[in-house]
């Protein structure tokens, strides 16, 4: 990577770019726009999240092949580090619900959005292509005394102020999430011997919940529980599970496996048999 | 190559995020497509920097990280409270608003 | 002195609100206190006249200024008295025979236990009728115009549970309406034309003034004058009028009210002075309705109904003389009140008769009455011989002189048109006259028992009764000879009216002989047929002109088919172009907004995503208009 920032900065003044940088443009930005495409596309959170990340850290390198070294380097710390490992920490907690089904359910909306996108995409285009781009200065004599240094003299003297102001809203946004998401208890929480003694007057489920996992082969929380006749047992998979529809069902798989198990021991079985008949 | 270029991927890559925001019913992926947007802008920021020869374009983008910073920490918490009281983070449950 | 002026209003108005709001603790005494009231206001008027008569004539006009009713701006409308030699003419003859009759109907009401409401309409009546022949503007007028007309619906309604009685009574004040809007757009006009309404502004003013507005305000006046005095085309309430009380009758229908049009017209002479056309219009309404209501009295079986058209009939005298200028204004005034004198007595004397025979109207069920009421006959006898105009009574001279007006309307065929007129009309007022006098007094009896099965017992009314019919006898009989005398009652008027001598078309002694000639061939004609021959208890067929004036010629007919079912289909088209075309564009555009909004709703689906889809489009559509703006 500084290779190619490096080779930047010999050629940052020029109308066109190196060859180098060409190549680097072409290869990467493909794979930027299918990187794109893919997190808009893609059925799960958690996908959308990581070829987001990817897309980040290519724009990390345009910027640094732009010259933008600092924003280069803090891409890759702030964005691709930490926004998106935020996003990454959400998607956990919030968990894979209907909302990931990519089936529309407005008439329309998908038909409009795919117009309103490609529109606006073309009059961009058409925009860019009639603006009197004419020549690339360069960024050569800007960062002459060194990027970091340019950008600290401008945010120190000329953008002092907003540069306040972002730091006042930082701090505002901190405090904001924290409100948002601290919940306060409105009431007292339920001691256990309260909660032992209301499963005692609703007359239900007396012992404990029964736990999940077939003991022989599963004892993965997401896997139902058999009852004696086979079938899974919902009972025995915590709620939010049973809410997310993430239960593995195993009960055909674990009867199957039964089978061949049994199978197999009376193949091992009569195999011993013949070896006692035979040492017989 | 005419580094004009960076900006008609700018353009793309914004205009795939609005039909992210537009198509995508789960509110984290939406709020990705944003992140997506900005991005892009990010990137036409720099590369304006590079053509008119200052840092003034990089001094943009790099105030419009943080404020997206700001931003992403509150969104998600709005997600997360959302989530919290209708147990679902589609953008089309919290439809109150039709008639 | 002149202070007293607004004691005529002031009497009678309080005897209505005391009368009217009294309750029935006045029952006993309320009719008392309602003729007590009247006769104030006669005493009161009676001393200002004492008062005008010691004055010099030019000199007797009285003012008085009570306050200031509207006042804005260039708007002053005041409420002021002005006694006058005309106003105290109408002063006394409202004020007299007012009383005369309160005094009547306290014996003629005896047994209605509504009587003393009865008296408190008649006071009000009269305060109404005071205001409007002292007023000294249009405006106030205006007010006393309404309150009589108010007056009037009242008391022609005073049975209203009798389903005829109610009707007449809204069809009187309907067919009014269309008069009082004539009044009220000639006093519209007056403002615009002069910027006032007091008489003595506006009279005087006329000679600066265009003739076309003069005939526009004096047509409109003609049209109040028609409405309120029953002339052709406003006559068809009078007829029904009848259904009233026989006071009311006498009162309002024959003396007093009916003749508020020749009053007005008489008013407002300079304006009509000034424009000929208007003129030459009241003298044919005047000349139409002479005959109309000649024809019409000829027919009715119903004495008060044939009395009813001689009073439209010789109303038409009075508003012929008005519209002669002023050869004639000062003899309609002279037949007013002569006419107010015989008029009510002749309707006092039919009130008597019906009150001896049952309440019954009809004259072919009379017949050979002069036995059983003497009084009554010798009273009506006499009304009788003044309204033909029997040389030497009231009526003859009156009426006389309208004729000779007539005839000097125009050297050319008009006089000798309108002269004709007024002639053949006193013919026929012979005739029906006589034809009512024959049939009820005398003649054989042909007495009907009641609907009740009743007999009935004539009898001469009480002296209550009976004193004002001999009173306004007397009137009949003198009121006329003195008034001629040396002229006195147009030199009286003249400061008023202006006067100057008729010029017939033929000499004045011819005119009189064949007056008396016509009218004693009209006598010899119902003779012959009336008494001579015995009357028929049902009325025979009769010719096609009999039995149409017994319809009053078509006159509710004409209005039913041309302004009921005018109205009817006016009405309808306005419904129907209201319904289709009006109701049609806001429905039409209520419809559509609606429907465009029910299809608009859609968009508001509440996603958040939908919206967003439309904020995106919007962008790339001011992008794209950005982009085409730069490339143009």
């Amino acid at each position: 990577m500084s290779a190619l920032a490096s080779h930047a900065v010999t050629d940052l003044a020029a109308y066109t770019t190196s060859t180098g940088e060409a190549f680097q443009f072409w290869v990467l930005g493909t794979v930027a726009v299918i990187g794109a495409l893919c997190t808009i596309l893609m059925k799960k959170a958690v996908h959308s999240a990581l070829c987001l990340a990817g897309t980040m850290i290519i724009l990390a390198v345009f910027y640094l092949a732009n010259g933008a070294y600092f924003l280069g380097i803090v891409q890759v710390v702030v964005y691709t580090g930490a926004i998106m490992m935020l996003f990454l920490f959400v998607v956990m907690l919030v968990g894979v619900t209907a909302a990931d089904s990519l089936k529309e359910t407005i008439k329309g909306q998908r038909w409009l959005a795919a117009l309103c996108g490609l529109g606006f995409a073309v009059l961009l285009t058409a925009g860019i292509g009639n603006a009197a781009i004419t020549e690339f200065n360069g960024l050569g004599a800007a960062n002459a005394g060194g990027n970091v240094e340019g950008l600290a003299a401008l945010i120190f003297t000329k953008y002092v102020f907003a540069f306040e102001i972002t730091g006042a809203l930082l701090i505002t946004a901190a405090v904001g999430a924290m409100v948002l998401t601290h919940r306060e208890r409105t009431e007292r929480a339920l001691t256990q011997r309260e909660m032992a003694e209301r499963r005692v007057r609703e007359g239900k489920h007396l012992p404990p919940l029964p736990a999940p996992g077939v003991y022989a082969r599963h004892n993965a929380v997401d896997i139902a529980g058999l009852l004696p006749d086979g079938t899974p047992s919902e009972l025995t998979v915590m709620r939010t599970l049973r809410d997310r529809g993430q239960i593995r069902d195993v009960s055909s798989e674990a009867l199957k496996d039964l089978a061949a198990l049994e199978q197999r021991s009376a193949e091992r079985l009569g195999r011993d048999d013949r070896e006692e008949e035979a040492a017989k | 190559m005419n580094p004009v270029n960076y900006l008609y991927l700018a353009a793309l890559l914004f205009s795939i995020g609005a039909t992210g925001v537009l198509i995508r019913r789960n509110a984290i992926v939406v709020f990705m497509c944003i992140e997506l947007m900005l991005n892009a802008c990010n990137l036409a920021f720099v590369a304006f920097s590079r053509m008119h020869g200052n840092l003034d374009g990089q001094i943009i983008a790099f105030f419009t990280m943080v404020v997206a910073a700001a931003e992403v920490v509150v969104g998600l918490a709005i997600i997360v409270s959302l989530f919290r009281s209708r147990h679902s983070a589609s953008v089309d449950d919290a439809s109150l608003m039709k008639l | 002195m002149e202070n007293l002026i607004a004691l005529l209003v002031a009497a009678p108005l309080l005897g209505a609100v005391v009368l009217l709001c009294g309750g029935r603790r006045l029952d006993r005494t309320g009719h008392w206190l309602g003729t007590l009231f009247a006769l104030g206001s006669f005493v009161v008027g009676v001393v200002l006249f004492m008062d005008m008569l010691g004055r010099d004539a030019d000199d007797r006009a009285m003012h008085q200024h009570l306050f200031s009713w509207i006042p804005v701006g260039g708007f002053q409308a005041d409420v002021a008295f002005q006694l006058d030699q005309l106003s105290m003419t109408f002063v006394l003859l409202i004020t007299g025979v007012g009383s005369l009759i309160h005094i009547y109907s306290i014996g003629y009401m005896e047994h209605d236990e509504r009587r003393r409401r009865f008296f408190g309409y008649l006071n009000l009546f009269l305060a109404a009728m005071l205001i409007l022949v002292i007023a000294d503007n249009y405006l106030l007028l205006y007010v006393g115009w309404e309150g009589v007309g108010l007056a009037s619906y009242l008391l022609i309604g005073f049975w209203q549970h009798k389903p005829s009685a109610a009707t007449a009574a809204k069809k009187a004040f309907l067919v009014n309406r269309v008069g009082d809007m004539g009044l009220s757009i000639a006093i519209m006009l007056m403002f615009t034309t002069f910027g006032t309404f007091a008489f003595g502004d506006v009279l005087a003013a006329t000679g600066e003034t265009s003739e076309g507005k003069l005939t526009a305000i004096g047509l409109m006046l003609l049209l109040a004058a028609c409405g309120k005095s029953a002339q052709v085309p406003l006559q068809s309430w009078l007829g029904d009028a009848m259904e009233g009380p026989t006071p009311v009758s006498a009162l309002i229908h024959a003396a007093t009210m009916v003749t508020a049009g020749v009053y007005l017209i008489t008013r407002s002479g300079a304006i009509f002075n000034g424009a000929p056309d208007a003129q030459l219009a009241v003298v044919i309404v005047g000349a139409v309705t002479l005959l109309f209501g000649a024809i019409v009295g000829c027919a009715k079986d119903d004495i008060k109904k044939a009395l009813a058209g001689s009073t439209m009939s010789q109303i038409g005298y009075m508003i012929l003389a008005a519209g002669l200028g002023p050869i004639g204004y000062a003899f309609a005034i002279m037949h007013l009140v002569t006419h107010g004198f015989f008029k009510a007595g002749l309707f006092l004397g039919a009130g008597s008769v019906m009150h001896g025979m049952n309440d019954e109207v009809d004259m072919r069920k009379y017949g050979g009455l002069r036995k059983y009421m003497p009084v009554t006959f010798a009273t009506f006898g006499l009304g009788y011989l003044a309204i033909i105009g029997f040389p030497g009574l009231s009526g003859f001279w009156s009426k006389d002189k309208i004729i000779e007006a007539a005839f000097a309307y125009d050297d050319g065929i008009r006089g000798w048109i309108f002269g004709g007129v007024a002639l053949l009309g006193a013919g026929i007022t012979a005739f029906y006259m006589t034809r009512v006098m024959l049939m009820t007094f005398f003649g054989e009896k042909r007495w009907q028992p009641d609907a009740e099965g009743h007999e009935p017992h004539p009898h001469e009314s009480p002296k209550s009764m009976t004193i004002p019919m001999i009173v306004l006898a007397f009137g009949s009989v003198f009121a006329g000879g003195l008034f001629s005398l040396n002229e006195s009652f147009v030199h009286w008027l003249e400061p008023v009216t202006s006067f100057e001598h008729p010029h017939p078309v033929i000499s004045v002694p011819a005119i009189t002989a064949s007056t008396v000639v016509v009218l004693l061939i009209g006598v010899a004609i119902a003779w012959f047929m009336y008494g001579k021959r015995p009357v028929p208890v049902t009325a025979p067929r009769g010719s096609v002109l009999t039995r149409a004036a017994r319809r009053d010629l078509l006159q509710d007919d004409f209005n039913h088919v041309v302004l009921v079912r005018g109205g009817e289909h006016l009405t309808r088209s306005l419904v129907y172009v209201d319904h289709t075309l009006v109701d049609g564009v806001v429905n039409g555009t209520a419809a559509g907004v609606g429907g465009l909004s029910g299809r608009l709703r859609k968009l508001q689906n509440g996603y958040a995503r939908s919206y967003a889809v439309s904020m995106l489009g919007g962008t790339a559509v001011l992008v794209a208009a950005t982009l085409l703006m730069r490339a143009v």
